[in-house]
């Protein structure tokens, strides 16, 4: 099984982020199950939400505690937030970020999603949508195929710009 | 069709597909999702029921009994303080025997305030005279749904069915749901008592003793033949769509020496913990209670039983612990966890049944 623990703020997106990461996963003929952890959220406080994929059915509801992939969509929250908590001994990090090293050892993957979602205008309420293009990222890193980050997408979006951007995010991510 | 889906669209999709002709619901979190995809699909053509927003969870289950009571198929959906608002009307659902089917998004009582999954929201309900079965998937949210139409009008049945599925752990969780074409497996409804102006008829008039325990006895004798109609319609079930559940779903229980109870998604993950502890060599199994009311009868004869209430009754204990004490002489460790949400593992799960001191009750994750 592996398991992803997304980081975000609340409104920017996080549990769609899961949602689509989950039916990609399973558009790839796996099982998958993504869920959001509800706490006291509202905009702009740190959440996390969770997508477990495997070859067999998933019978864990519980939070995951020790993460094979970390991603950030708000690289503010690793102020408040320990973001590699629990992550296994050769587990990934994925940060919305344009530039970054290793953490703590641990091979990490940097994307400017943000910079994506603006320069295709993709902004609602004045946020950068960050969810669509993160699965671009996820597609490159291999935990999805790009055809089914696209037919994910495809079928949560009718807005184009989503898939232009998780295309760009595929081609710009930097290891 | 395969597709991904909440445990709250599941149930939306089975309503959709059962067609119900009334509709009547608040919305109250994490049950929300459900009422709403209702009200998409009639606003959308895709449903032709009537959907009668109403001002409170008691008038949301009056209005479903009035519609009832005219023999067509109702659908409402609740969830905790909602469902305790609407007490009064439930008993008379079931009192007045008409087959409304609800679904209950297990959620803990406040205060404190609290949205999170608990059952003792449901619980309060139990000697209500409704059918009630929790689930433990998306998949069987949508299955054990359209079951509940098909149970709740059978003729030997005609009780209300309440589909119990755990707030947010399971109601906003995304898995995959494989839907079917129901066809014919819900017959339509034929309620022998619904208002025929053709047949002038009193209802909810004064009863005398004599005729309201007959009454009585008559709720009790349909709960009782309510286990044959569960067991035939699951098998139906299984024979058209390949999928089936039992009235408890056991796991790896053949040669347990210890078997572990719980119910809803915790029944579910309690599985991982099974195969943890036949890893170490301890004969364990899980059984997955579904059916509360009609309450099952499990082989518990000669075994260690461990039993997870997501519940209380406080001067008491936990219900479901209390119950399997009264029905099979058991002395149970009856663990006390996940209230409000409290986060429970498989780890935890296996270190009950490892630690387990029949007859004690644990409270998880308070210090005595």
């Amino acid at each position: 099984m592996f398991e992803i623990r997304i980081h975000s703020r609340g409104g920017q997106g996080g549990v769609t982020a899961a949602r689509l990461l989950a039916l990609a996963a399973f558009r790839d003929g796996k099982f998958a199950t993504a869920c959001p952890f509800y706490g006291a959220e509202r905009r702009g406080a740190p959440v996390v939400s969770f997508v477990r994929i495997d070859d067999k059915p998933i019978k864990v509801y519980s939070q995951i505690r020790t993460p094979d992939l970390v991603v950030v969509l708000d690289t503010s929250v690793m102020d408040v937030v320990d973001v590699l908590q629990g992550l296994k001994d050769g587990g990934k990090v994925l940060l919305n970020a344009t530039h970054g090293g290793d953490l703590k050892g641990h091979k990490t993957y940097v994307v400017d999603l943000t910079g994506i979602a603006l320069k295709q205008n993709l902004v609602v309420a004045g946020s950068p949508i960050l969810n669509t293009p993160v699965l671009g990222a996820l597609a490159k890193i291999g935990i999805i195929s790009p055809e089914s980050a696209k037919i994910s997408i495809s079928e949560m979006f009718s807005d184009e710009r989503n898939v232009r951007a998780a295309e760009a995010a595929y081609e710009e991510l930097v290891e | 069709m395969l597709t991904i889906a909440t445990g709250n669209k599941a149930v939306a999709a089975a309503v959709r597909q059962a067609n119900p002709a009334v509709i009547a619901a608040y919305p109250i979190t994490p049950q929300t999702e459900i009422v709403e995809q209702m009200a998409e699909y009639v606003t959308a053509g895709e449903l032709k029921s009537r959907y009668i927003p109403v001002e409170s969870e008691h008038s949301a289950m009056a209005a479903c009994i009035g519609a009832s009571i005219t023999g067509v198929r109702t659908f409402t959906a609740t969830s905790s303080h909602g469902l305790l608002y609407m007490h009064e009307m439930i008993n008379w659902a079931a009192g007045a025997r008409l087959p409304i089917v609800m679904a209950n998004v297990n959620r803990a009582l406040g205060p404190g305030w609290n949205v999170w999954a608990e059952h003792t929201d449901a619980f309060q309900e139990r000697d209500t005279g409704w059918l009630q079965v929790f689930v433990s998937t998306v998949q069987e949210a949508y299955d054990a749904t359209l079951m509940a139409f098909r149970i709740a009008e059978h003729n030997d049945v005609l009780l209300p069915v309440m589909v119990n599925l755990d707030g947010f752990t399971l109601s906003h969780i995304m898995q995959s749901l494989e839907t079917v074409n129901p066809g014919d497996f819900i017959p339509p409804l034929h309620l022998p008592h619904a208002i025929d102006p053709a047949h002038p008829a009193g209802y909810g008039t004064l009863t005398g003793p004599d005729d309201y325990f007959k009454f009585r006895w008559d709720i009790e004798r349909s709960m009782r033949d309510s286990v044959k109609v569960i067991r035939e319609t699951e098998q139906d079930f299984a024979d058209r769509f390949g999928r089936s559940y039992g009235m408890t779903e056991e796991y790896r229980c053949e040669d347990a020496d210890v078997v572990v109870i719980a119910m809803g998604t915790l029944g579910k993950e309690a599985e991982v913990a099974i195969d943890l502890l036949r890893k170490e060599g301890i004969r364990a199994g899980s059984m997955r209670i579904r059916w509360l009311r009609p309450f099952p009868t499990l082989d518990l004869a000669g075994r260690d039983v461990v039993v997870i209430d997501r519940d209380y009754s406080f001067g008491f204990g936990g219900i479901l612990a209390q119950s399997l004490k009264a029905k099979h002489r058991c002395e149970p460790y009856s663990v006390i966890a996940g209230l409000g949400g409290q986060e429970v593992t498989y780890d935890d799960i296996a270190g009950f049944i490892r630690d387990r001191k029949p007859g004690e009750e644990y409270w998880f994750g308070v210090k005595a």
